[in-house]
């Protein structure tokens, strides 16, 4: 049995919108969506879910305050309270006025860098990781949809054309 | 699409007949181009400079901070004059890519890299005074908060020199993945340009394999736009807590409520004027000028005048309270800073910072580029000269007139600063022959709407894409390595094929191009291959029997061989090669 995916060069993003429309009513799935800078309302009509990047941004500010909190009340009131200018560190609450600028940097270098971290982990980035695009275009000027094909190679091939492809590459992979 | 409408009241931020395309060229022709004498000759400027101050820097580490202008009264003079300065110039970069972004404002697109790029550098340049002010550099790992041997001895919370530690570390490395992040698309987009292996290699390795998935960009967006969130906040934190080192003291002349507010506002400010002053040459010697546009340096100029104004009013609401407060020592420190002996520093100050800027309400002037550039020099000038005025005329009258005293500096003193200025060049210099100095992507996006080909399209009524139906077709083939090793295990019907055309050794023979043979494409060779035919002299041989077994072979195009006279071609092929 032979896999075969199409990849539909488009040039233009509004052309790859009404395509990509199209192709979802026409009830194809498209595998991927390669571009060369962010389509806005492609995630959408593609049919990707929304990205929770932005919660576990969240949670990460918040563990970043849980750590400068817990860090400084071990280290100012627990292990050492210090006596300055006459004003003893009795208990955090107190003293909590002087620890906010380190609460608040805490909150956003924990939130900042921990989400960077996760996106770069979830979309494969790191040093020495090869790309994957099909084509070196899809960081200049083309877009490429993948699409799988499942017995309907010429419709689908009709309909990409129709829809505004400027080049369509049928990858035929033989097992 | 509407998505791309703009009012055609809005100045085009991207000029000429500019596609997708073009804007990939024009952002990596400074890249992939060579450097050119002027170069050379300011990045030798630079790097001499940088090779005084690090003497200098080897000479106050090794001998002392004695080798310092500072004094018993003054004890505290162009270290951390040069370190505001420095962090006040961070703030433009990260403020035009969070703030602007926020406020969905597209012409920070054109300028948002090199302003991040010049954040960090100059970020860079502050947190090198306070390391070598603490005279021995090598134990600098002390401001953070870690275990140690000293006992129960843990740095102090309560101290604003210890909040600007975690503050301008946490704005330093936020800035620099904020950066870099938004970095990967455009380093992207020149690895896939690339020719040579070794620039392919080095920009596939920065680009972290940026791919460009539908999924990546949607992240990218949201990282995008939540990283803004947060480093808005964070960048007012930065300058308020820098301030903090004098307001929470209790010398007259730093203890003031107004310093906050009245710090970030001139960060904003210097930041801008030396935003202005490198993009202006770097439009040019990079030509730029379609993306950096007159329109660019108006809205920046815009900001200068604003932020200017604001710094403007915290001067005089900085006299008016010292005034007010009836406090003989809070009046007499902000007396002697405008008619003491540092008078001249003080009237280069409000000149610099307050009065030039507002000649940048006509709009003559503020479209200047001669003027702007002079401008936002002199803005610079006059911004050094505020932390000066700040720091030193607190301190060098002090309650006790017997230690009254002046400030000079040695040469060990500006032997440091133009050493940051040098490493600040070399640093942006290297930058900009090496990166993407334009975030070609986010320019990408809002071609459409911003650009002035799409504008003029859609001034004329017609669209701004055309539909094509003819697409080409092309068939690539992958074969999966799984299917290579079964083949060889098990004896082919192919080798009936070979007993009669003869068996081709792939170890002495050179194989042929099959693609000649009209009939025979890409897909055909390859199956052709793997039965064991390379050669023309074996496609030569072939008669009917020979073509049957072949169509029973690869189940493709019956009949096809018959008809194109494979044998015959090969024939006048091999006939050719002789």
């Amino acid at each position: 049995m032979a896999a075969t995916v199409i990849h539909a060069y488009y040039n233009d993003d509004d052309v790859l919108m009404h395509a990509v429309k199209r192709i979802k009513e026409a009830k194809h799935h498209i595998e991927e969506v390669y571009c060369p800078f962010p389509v806005h309302g492609l995630d959408k009509a593609m049919g990707l879910a929304p990205t929770r990047i932005a919660i576990t941004s969240f949670m990460y500010g918040v563990l970043g305050l849980v750590v400068s909190i817990v860090m400084m009340n071990y280290i100012m009131i627990q292990d050492w309270p210090m006596d300055i200018g006459g004003k003893p560190s009795f208990t955090y609450i107190e003293n909590m006025p002087a620890f906010v600028p380190i609460m608040f940097e805490m909150t956003v270098f924990f939130a900042a860098h921990l989400m960077v971290i996760t996106f770069y982990l979830r979309s494969k980035l790191w040093p020495f990781k090869e790309a994957e695009n099909p084509d070196i275009r899809t960081t200049d000027d083309h877009f490429v949809m993948e699409i799988e094909v499942h017995d309907n190679e010429a419709e689908l091939k009709e309909l990409l054309l129709d829809t505004g492809a400027v080049e369509l590459n049928i990858i035929k992979t033989s097992h | 699409m509407a998505s791309h409408y703009e009012a055609p009241i809005r100045k085009p931020l991207v000029l000429g007949d500019k596609g997708y395309h073009d804007v990939s060229v024009d952002i990596a022709a400074p890249v992939e181009g060579r450097a050119n004498r002027q170069w050379w000759i300011v990045f030798s400027i630079a790097l001499a400079a940088l090779l005084w101050g690090i003497g200098a820097i080897v000479y106050t580490i090794s001998t002392g901070i004695g080798t310092w202008g500072l004094n018993k009264t003054v004890n505290w003079a162009w270290d951390i004059t040069n370190f505001v300065w420095w962090v006040g110039i961070g703030h433009a970069g990260t403020l035009i890519s969070a703030v602007l972004l926020l406020f969905r404002q597209k012409w920070r697109m054109a300028i948002n890299r090199s302003a991040e790029a010049m954040t960090i550098f100059s970020v860079i340049q502050a947190g090198l005074f306070p390391i070598i002010h603490m005279g021995r550099p090598w134990l600098a790992y002390w401001v953070v908060p870690i275990p140690n041997q000293f006992g129960s001895l843990w740095v102090n919370f309560n101290s604003p020199l210890l909040w600007d530690v975690f503050a301008i570390s946490t704005y330093l490395s936020v800035s620099l993945v904020f950066w870099w992040t938004g970095l990967l698309p455009d380093f992207g987009m020149i690895r896939d340009r690339a020719v040579k292996p070794f620039q392919k290699k080095i920009y596939s390795l920065v680009s972290f394999g940026w791919t460009g998935r539908a999924k990546d960009w949607q992240r990218f967006e949201e990282v995008s736009l939540v990283l803004a969130g947060l480093a808005t906040p964070l960048v007012l934190s930065v300058h308020t807590i820098v301030s903090f080192d004098f307001a929470t003291s209790v010398i007259p002349g730093w203890h003031t409520t107004i310093f906050p507010p009245y710090f970030v506002a001139g960060a904003i400010f210097s930041g801008f004027a030396m935003v202005q002053t490198l993009l202006l040459i770097m439009r040019k010697v990079c030509n730029l000028e379609a993306y950096i546009t007159v329109q660019h340096i108006e809205l920046m100029n815009i900001v200068i005048m604003i932020t200017g104004s604001i710094v403007g009013c915290a001067y005089i609401t900085e006299l008016f309270i010292a005034w007010y407060s009836g406090v003989e020592y809070e009046q007499y420190a902000f007396l002697n800073r405008a008619t003491g002996p540092y008078w001249w520093a003080y009237l280069l100050m409000m000149s610099c910072n307050v009065l030039s800027p507002q000649i940048m309400w006509f709009k003559k002037i503020r479209t200047s580029i001669m003027v702007s550039f002079v401008i936002s020099i002199v803005v610079n000038v006059g911004m050094w000269f505020e932390r000066f005025v700040i720091i030193v005329t607190s301190l060098h009258r002090d309650y006790l007139p017997s230690s009254w005293t002046m400030f000079s500096p040695t040469f060990v003193d500006i032997g440091i600063f133009i050493g940051t200025i040098g490493f600040f060049f070399v640093l942006f210099l290297l930058y900009a022959r090496t990166f993407p100095v334009i975030a070609q992507a986010e320019v990408k996006s809002i071609l459409k709407s911003s650009g002035e080909r799409y504008k003029k399209l859609r001034a004329e009524g017609k669209p701004l894409y055309a539909v094509t139906k003819n697409g080409i077709i092309r068939e690539t083939f992958i074969e999966s390595e799984e299917e290579e090793s079964a083949t060889v295990g098990q004896p082919s019907p192919a080798f009936n094929l070979l007993d009669s055309i003869g068996k081709f050794d792939l170890e002495s023979q050179k194989p042929d191009d099959l693609k000649k043979v009209k009939g025979i494409g890409p897909l055909m060779e390859k199956t052709l291959n793997k039965l064991g035919i390379f050669s023309f002299l074996q496609v030569s041989k072939m008669t009917q029997n020979e073509y049957n077994l072949l169509d029973s072979l690869t189940g493709a195009f019956p009949g096809r061989a018959q008809r194109d006279d494979w044998a015959g071609q090969a024939r006048l092929f091999l006939n050719r090669d002789k």
